[in-house]
């Protein structure tokens, strides 16, 4: 189970793990609500960095607390999410606005037709 | 003191399945295919938050490295099903 902390820091931890769900919540409630494609791929962008750098820094501050020395390497998480997010972002976005243009042109063809 | 920790976590990790859910259920309803695709990469973030804080709860080490990997492995599948959906083909010769 989990070590004995003292108060102000479990209270830090348990701050961190409630920003970090709620994030995460608003994340995928925003890929659940938005209208279209290219609105919807800025949602889960907030659990990507926001959410993943407060969890990432409440398991920082845990480790450290538990080992009595500064605990860096969940930092490793955060910082390959922050690399690898926005090229999948622009991959994505990339495709979704080449098939719409194949689509509409497809439907102007049909429409010459 | 623990307690309100265990609470905290406890909150945490029902946000992150919630948002693991909704994701299943965009993933099930996309119009688009780049909808799928980006409810399935929101789906393995998910699961990495929640490996994350079950080892923040159980204070164990191993659910950090787990987490990493899927983190590494996640980003590899949710590429090459982008890249599938721009040039229909994910390794060109």
């Amino acid at each position: 189970m989990m070590p004995d902390l003292p108060v102000w820091a479990a209270a830090v931890i348990a701050f961190l793990l409630i920003v970090a769900g709620f994030f995460a919540l608003t994340g995928s409630l925003g890929l659940l609500r938005l209208p279209d494609f290219y609105s919807r791929i800025h949602a889960p962008t907030l659990a990507n960095t926001l959410a993943a750098f407060c969890l990432v820094v409440a398991i920082l501050v845990a480790a450290s607390f538990e080992q009595h020395r500064f605990v860096a390497h969940s930092l490793l998480v955060s910082f390959f999410l922050i690399i690898t997010s926005p090229v999948t972002a622009m991959l994505l976005m990339r495709a979704a606005i080449k098939r719409q243009l194949r689509h509409e042109l497809e439907e102007k063809n049909k429409a010459l037709k | 003191m623990n307690q309100i920790l265990l609470m905290a976590a406890n909150f945490a990790l029902g946000c992150f399945v919630t948002g693991m859910v909704l994701a299943v259920y965009r993933l099930c309803t996309g119009p688009a295919m780049a909808d799928r695709v980006l409810a399935l990469d929101t789906m393995y973030i998910n699961g990495m938050l929640i490996l994350l804080t079950l080892g923040l709860r159980f204070n164990s080490a191993l659910y950090f490295d787990i987490a990493l990997l899927i983190c590494i492995f996640g980003f590899v599948g949710s590429v090459a099903m982008a890249k599938f959906l721009l040039r229909g083909e994910v390794i060109e010769p």
